[in-house]
């Protein structure tokens, strides 16, 4: 009696009224939109907070994102490959400690600011040797030693400060090119960012980790080395975490153990804000650079604003939630909207036949 | 199973999607976008639009909000245009910074800071002072070359002298007596006893009290409760208690007014007005000292109007008036004193709420 035939329908295919978009990328992307985002939020501040477009704000603004842009990098890349890095702001409060304790000792300016940087190259192996060869989750290992670089500065340097540094130092950590107002320090700043962009994104081994982002297996079983690469990137995280706490003692002239406290958290809302998928396989060093900048000029304009800190936390929260469900929803929206043509098609072709 | 490729609609719908949040975080904005700043005028005679912004260490904290309430009302009085108070909801070292910059970019008049750090602070003031700004540091001092002037609370000598003078009242000038402090190495609490066991040794006021113990509460509630009780068994004849803490004084107060020496045994020193209320009206304790912060905040409003005038340089010797709290003299250091510790009892206490 029931003649229900099942009709065998690839239901993957591009439909034929669909037209797939194959053109370029860029203009239409997911670090494009941030891109959009960004520009639209400064036009907006420029036009409505007094004061805002001025070259004061690029300098106070970009000083103020610097340490957030840098760890941003290795962050993005650490995360594209599905693992975190929660001991960043822990490794730059090391090395600000290591710095004001051989400064304090009679050590020279440049060797202590060597020693710092060891501090955080050695930080980054130990998370890198647990994570990438002992097989750790990287969650779990980097709250340990969240915990305990955060520990090791503290012992390091203990309750005091150590402030006394060269003039000549400090004053280039906040210097400005000429009257553009844009800080000296964006130079290599913008070095770093270039390396980590070239890498992620024109190198196999960036290739590389995108797959293992999506299939740490199948990478493997491809021909990557994903205890290598994993390692890798723990170690540049550890150095440009302690680069960046090197600059937070510089340009606040202050060697503390809580320098840098809670910036783990910012950097992570900046990268997943730019596009970076928290299950790993996507995003862009774009999309991320965008990220890091939205979030700094939200955060100067609210204050330029004199809007309150709690305004502003609460800001951050919902935009990061919002990035995280866009994309979600606007799939959804997506499928749903696939399914409804197919069956419109389906019912179409079944039509013909007899029911 | 299916990736869906990108097509039109998915594009739309995330540019959509993601616009809604960056509109939702510009109304925000929009919301304390636009606070009018004054103009630089000329300098020298007294200014009508300048304005004063206060940067506590951090903000929601219970004594802080007392101290911006004094200097906000005494601001307007004094004669700023505008008073804000902006701050991290954290006090770490470095979170003041960005909060300096954008208060110099506002071209505010003067900016009155408790700061988190004496140094991490110091090249955003500089930067401020070289806009023009003036830089009253209160509460908690930045390094001396960073700021025009520090407004102190208290001199430490007065705040032990005022609680053994209220003992003596209090217990007729003979007897017995005890302290019951914080932790045994708390810097002020320690500072404080030095001076009061120096005072109740040297002058002749007090030659016959006798301190019989020093007990340590450790600020904690329930010790604090443990030990005042323990100092009654152990002294039988004890005729007052010191508590230079406020959590300290709230314990003790707590666990005589349920005991039998209720009103037998005088206690005093120092505490909140707020949390002695009651037991200062069911007879408990019948005088207490704290500083009022308020006045702290009052004090350091009118030394910023004086600095951003001209009338004042910061200068040792320098004077001025500080409302109805009167005249105030620039010490040694840049250092100005709010004053002595208030006292409260029955009659003025309904007139605090801190």
């Amino acid at each position: 009696m029931s003649e229900h035939a099942t009709v065998a329908v690839d239901t993957t295919a591009p439909l034929a009224d669909v037209v797939p978009v194959r053109g370029p990328r860029w203009y239409a992307g997911r670090d494009a939109t941030m891109v959009y985002i960004l520009l639209a939020f400064l036009a907006y501040a420029a036009l409505s907070i007094p004061r805002f477009a001025s070259p004061v704000t690029t300098g106070f603004l970009l000083l103020d994102v610097v340490p957030t842009l840098l760890i941003a990098m290795p962050m993005t890349l650490i995360i594209v490959t599905g693992e975190i890095d929660l001991s960043v702001a822990s490794i730059a409060g090391l090395s600000s400690a290591v710095l004001g304790v051989a400064w304090a000792s009679g050590t020279g300016i440049w060797v202590s600011i060597f020693l710092a940087l060891g501090a955080g190259l050695l930080a980054g192996i130990f998370n890198g040797v647990l994570v990438a060869y002992v097989g750790l989750p990287s969650l779990a290992v980097t709250i340990g030693t969240l915990a305990l670089f955060r520990g090791l500065a503290l012992v390091v340097i203990g309750d005091n400060a150590v402030a006394n540094f060269p003039n000549e130092i400090t004053a280039l950590a906040s210097a400005k090119l000429g009257t553009s107002g844009i800080p000296l320090v964006i130079l290599p700043v913008v070095f770093v960012v270039l390396v980590f962009g070239l890498v992620l994104h024109h190198t196999a081994f960036g290739r590389g980790l995108y797959a293992m982002g999506y299939s740490k297996d199948a990478a493997h079983f491809v021909g990557i080395n994903v205890g290598n690469s994993k390692f890798w990137l723990y170690v540049a995280s550890g150095l440009v975490s302690a680069a960046a706490g090197v600059f937070w003692t510089l340009r606040y002239t202050s060697a503390r153990s809580d320098n840098a406290s809670g910036l783990e958290l910012t950097v992570i809302a900046a990268v997943l804000l730019g596009g970076v998928s928290i299950f790993g396989g996507k995003g862009s060093i774009p999309g991320v650079l965008a990220g890091v900048l939205l979030i700094g000029s939200l955060n100067y304009a609210l204050r330029l604003g004199r809007v309150s800190d709690v305004v502003l936390v609460t800001v951050t929260g919902l935009l990061l939630i919002a990035s995280v469900i866009a994309p979600s929803v606007s799939a959804a929206v997506g499928r749903w909207r696939h399914s409804q043509r197919l069956r419109r098609h389906l019912a179409r072709d079944q039509g013909a036949e007899p029911g | 199973m299916s990736i869906p490729r990108t097509t039109h609609t998915k594009r739309v719908g995330a540019l959509t999607a993601t616009l809604a949040a960056a509109a939702l975080a510009l109304s925000a904005c929009a919301g304390g976008g636009t606070t009018p700043a004054g103009s630089e005028g000329a300098s020298g005679s007294a200014k009508t639009d300048a304005t004063i912004t206060f940067i506590p260490k951090q903000l929601n904290n219970p004594y802080t909000d007392v101290v911006l309430g004094g200097g906000k009302t005494a601001a307007t009085a004094a004669g700023f245009a505008t008073a804000n108070v902006v701050g991290p909801l954290e006090a770490s070292a470095s979170s003041q910074v960005t909060f300096i910059n954008a208060e110099t970019q506002a071209g505010t008049n003067a900016i009155v800071i408790a700061a988190n750090d004496p140094d991490a602070v110091c090249s955003a003031l500089d930067e401020a002072r070289t806009a023009g700004a003036k830089i009253v540091a209160f509460d908690s001092d930045t390094n001396p070359e960073c700021r025009d002037v520090f407004i102190s609370q208290v001199v430490a000598k007065d705040v032990a002298l005022i609680q053994t003078k209220l003992i003596s009242e209090q217990i007729g000038g003979a007897g017995e007596i005890a302290i019951l402090s914080a932790t045994a190495n708390a810097t002020n609490q320690n500072e404080w006893i030095k001076f009061m066991e120096e005072e109740l040794k040297s002058n002749p006021d007090y030659k016959d009290i006798k301190l019989v113990a020093k007990v340590y509460g450790d600020d904690d509630d329930a010790k604090s409760f443990q030990e005042a009780q323990g100092l009654m068994q152990a002294h039988p004849n004890l005729k007052g208690i010191i508590s230079p803490t406020t959590v300290g004084i709230a314990a003790t107060a707590r666990y005589l007014s349920t005991s039998q020496y209720k009103g037998k045994v005088a206690l005093t020193g120092l505490g909140l007005p707020n949390e002695m209320r009651s037991f200062v009206k069911d007879g408990t304790v019948s005088e207490f000292a704290l500083w009022d912060p308020a006045q702290l905040g009052e004090v350091a409003a009118y030394a910023a109007k004086a600095l951003v005038d001209g009338t004042i340089t910061g200068a040792v010797g320098d004077k001025f008036t500080a409302g109805d709290l009167g005249e105030r003299t620039i010490e040694d250091g840049g250092i100005v004193i709010v004053g002595p510790p208030t006292v409260f009892n029955k009659d003025n206490i309904d007139d605090y709420d801190f």
